[in-house]
């Protein structure tokens, strides 16, 4: 990303009003050139994108990376989204008991519960968490990859890069990312059913079927199955910031870096357009 | 009316004629940004012969070897391969040519997560897959013998030294049989016993093989013994393209100065 923002010392103290409009355009240039940055970020992340696509449906599979990959994705996230999950299931049972019983509504407990963490919670800290986890992971390792040449050389030996390295990194998170929420939720329902029965004892059988009352797959599966849309998102943007990093250890960090911030910030926007998605198409 | 498969026949009969050039790279010119690293070379290998390219220290001899794997794009010119430019070929395209050749990268560019043998069994698991794993184990071992790697095969890169590194990266580079072959500085950082094997290595191979090879060396006395021609890259430019005695009878000043001293 190019910046443009050198600020140019007068020689002599410029009027007031001279003064004033050099900043301002410096600082337009400087957002001209953090627009233009960001277009061509986008630009080339889309033909990134397009590389990978034409490689990964076109044979030879890589099946074998691909499964080392959907190991890799779960092993290494399994443990975090558990005691996230766990985590979030303990918050919004305490916030729910509070503010439930001063609304004198605590028979909403289990309902509540149930679908702040499937339809809201789960989903979204999946996947920062998994941002972070995988994406740094992935950003990394690509990028030491690429710093040394070792792209390079699977590209020498007559080996797409595209789809060895990017293409199954990236379907390995769509299918990862589902299964590692229904993980989350599951542990966010359990220990937040055991945060209240602390408190006040209710057996999980009838937490469970008061809180999936009324309930159908509408309910839940979309909010669970975008995930995979997150995973795309992780993976993706993770592949690329690797596979484009120059500049040795320091190129590295930064890959590193910029593909959990990037990736988490893009799982969050997602969410947004995702959200109101599946509220008009399942409504 | 003559097909792509006449063209690419003919091609081939010329070839062992020795009549087509495997490389040949046509007014090649590079920039980095407003760096100017290839101004315009062109330089052709037939089969069975060995080019050695010399020149100094970031005269962009590295640059020329990637360009003509394709790895790095040239701003204008040609890099005929077998006939064929290869200059903005789609990558799964460019594929099927980079199966026919071997490439040692000037740091070895190992994979550091695989083992020395893994390395080197790399582009058969994936070019190979008729191999049966022993057939692919005999292979490696074949291979790492040629080098003079046979007991380090358990090995990971980073446990071993920078030459060692290299001659895995060499058998890596030989494990499909290439009929081309572009070395980034073979013999760099090895003693003179290693680095004479080598050299009869390459020699073997050309021998036996009839490869076309591109070979960057700082080693003048390596380029004398492997080379049929060689070429002294300077700004850009080729300064003078001969063999060896060619080089020795040039008064380009530079030339002499760079024999003098190497
Ligand atoms: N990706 C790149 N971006 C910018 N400049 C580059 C890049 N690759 C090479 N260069 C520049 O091109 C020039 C030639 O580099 P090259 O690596 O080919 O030199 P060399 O002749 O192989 O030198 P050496 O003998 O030291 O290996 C150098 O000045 C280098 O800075
Ligand atoms: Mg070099």
């Amino acid at each position: 990303m190019s910046n443009s923002g050198s600020i140019a010392v007068p020689a002599i103290n410029p009027p007031h009003s001279g003064r004033r409009t050099e900043l301002l355009s410096t600082a337009a240039n400087s957002a001209a050139g953090l627009v233009e940055g960001f277009f061509e970020w986008f630009g080339n992340l889309g033909i990134f994108f397009w590389q990978v696509l034409r490689a990964a449906v076109t044979p030879p599979y890589e099946w074998r990376e691909l499964i080392r990959q959907l190991d890799e994705v779960g092993s290494k996230s399994f443990p975090v989204v558990v005691m996230a999950g766990s985590a979030i299931g303990v918050i919004i049972s305490l916030e729910a008991r509070y503010s439930l019983s001063r609304f004198g509504a605590k028979s909403m407990f289990p309902a509540t519960l149930v679908y702040s963490v499937i339809q809201v919670m789960g989903p979204i800290i999946t996947g920062l968490v998994v941002s972070g986890r995988v994406g740094a992971g992935i950003g990394a390792e690509l990028a030491s990859m690429k710093v040394t040449e070792q792209i390079d050389a699977i590209e020498a030996s007559a080996i797409n890069p595209y789809r060895l390295l990017a293409a199954t990194r990236i379907l390995a998170c769509i299918l990862m990312l589902p299964l590692l929420t229904l993980v989350s939720d599951a542990c966010g329902l359990l220990m937040g059913w055991f945060a209240q029965t602390l408190v006040e004892p209710l057996s999980f059988h009838q937490f469970i079927q008061d809180g999936f009352k009324g309930a159908t797959f509408n309910t839940f599966l979309p909010q669970t199955f975008k995930t995979a849309v997150y995973g795309l998102i992780i993976g993706l943007i993770a592949s690329f910031q690797g596979m484009r990093t120059r500049g040795g250890a320091e190129g590295v960090g930064r890959a590193a870096t910029n593909s959990v911030v990037l990736a988490s910030l893009f799982v969050i926007l997602a969410d947004v357009v995702l959200v109101k998605f599946i509220l008009v198409v399942f409504p | 009316m003559a097909t792509a498969y006449d063209i690419a026949i003919k091609q081939e009969q010329s070839e062992k004629d020795g009549i087509a050039p495997v490389i040949a790279v046509e007014n090649l010119r590079k920039t980095f940004g407003s760096h100017m690293v290839l101004n315009g070379i062109s330089l052709s290998v037939n089969r069975g012969e060995t080019l050695a390219v010399l020149g100094r220290s970031g005269t962009g001899k590295s640059v020329l070897l990637r360009i003509i794997i394709g790895l790095e794009t040239p701003d204008s010119g040609s890099v005929c391969i077998h006939g064929q430019n290869i200059v903005g070929l789609a990558i799964d395209r460019m594929g099927e040519i980079r199966k026919k050749m071997g490439f040692l990268f000037q740091h070895a560019a190992l994979y550091d997560s695989l083992t020395v043998a893994e390395n080197v069994a790399f582009p058969l698991v994936h070019h190979r897959k008729e191999m049966s794993r022993s057939e692919r184990g005999e292979r490696v071992n074949q291979l790492l013998a040629e080098v003079g790697m046979k007991g380090d095969f358990g090995k990971m890169p980073s446990d071993i030294s920078g030459g060692m590194q290299k001659r895995v990266g060499l058998a890596r580079a030989l494990a499909l049989e290439p009929e081309i072959l572009l070395l980034d500085e073979p013999t760099a950082g090895l003693d003179p016993i290693s680095s004479g094997e080598i050299d009869d290595l390459i020699l073997k191979l050309q021998r036996e093989r009839k490869m076309a090879s591109v070979v960057v060396t700082h080693d003048l006395h390596s380029a004398k013994t492997i080379a049929n021609r060689l070429a002294l890259l300077d700004q850009g430019n080729v300064v003078i393209e001969g063999t060896f005695e060619d080089l020795q009878q040039s008064n380009i000043g530079f030339v002499e100065d760079f024999l003098k001293l190497s």
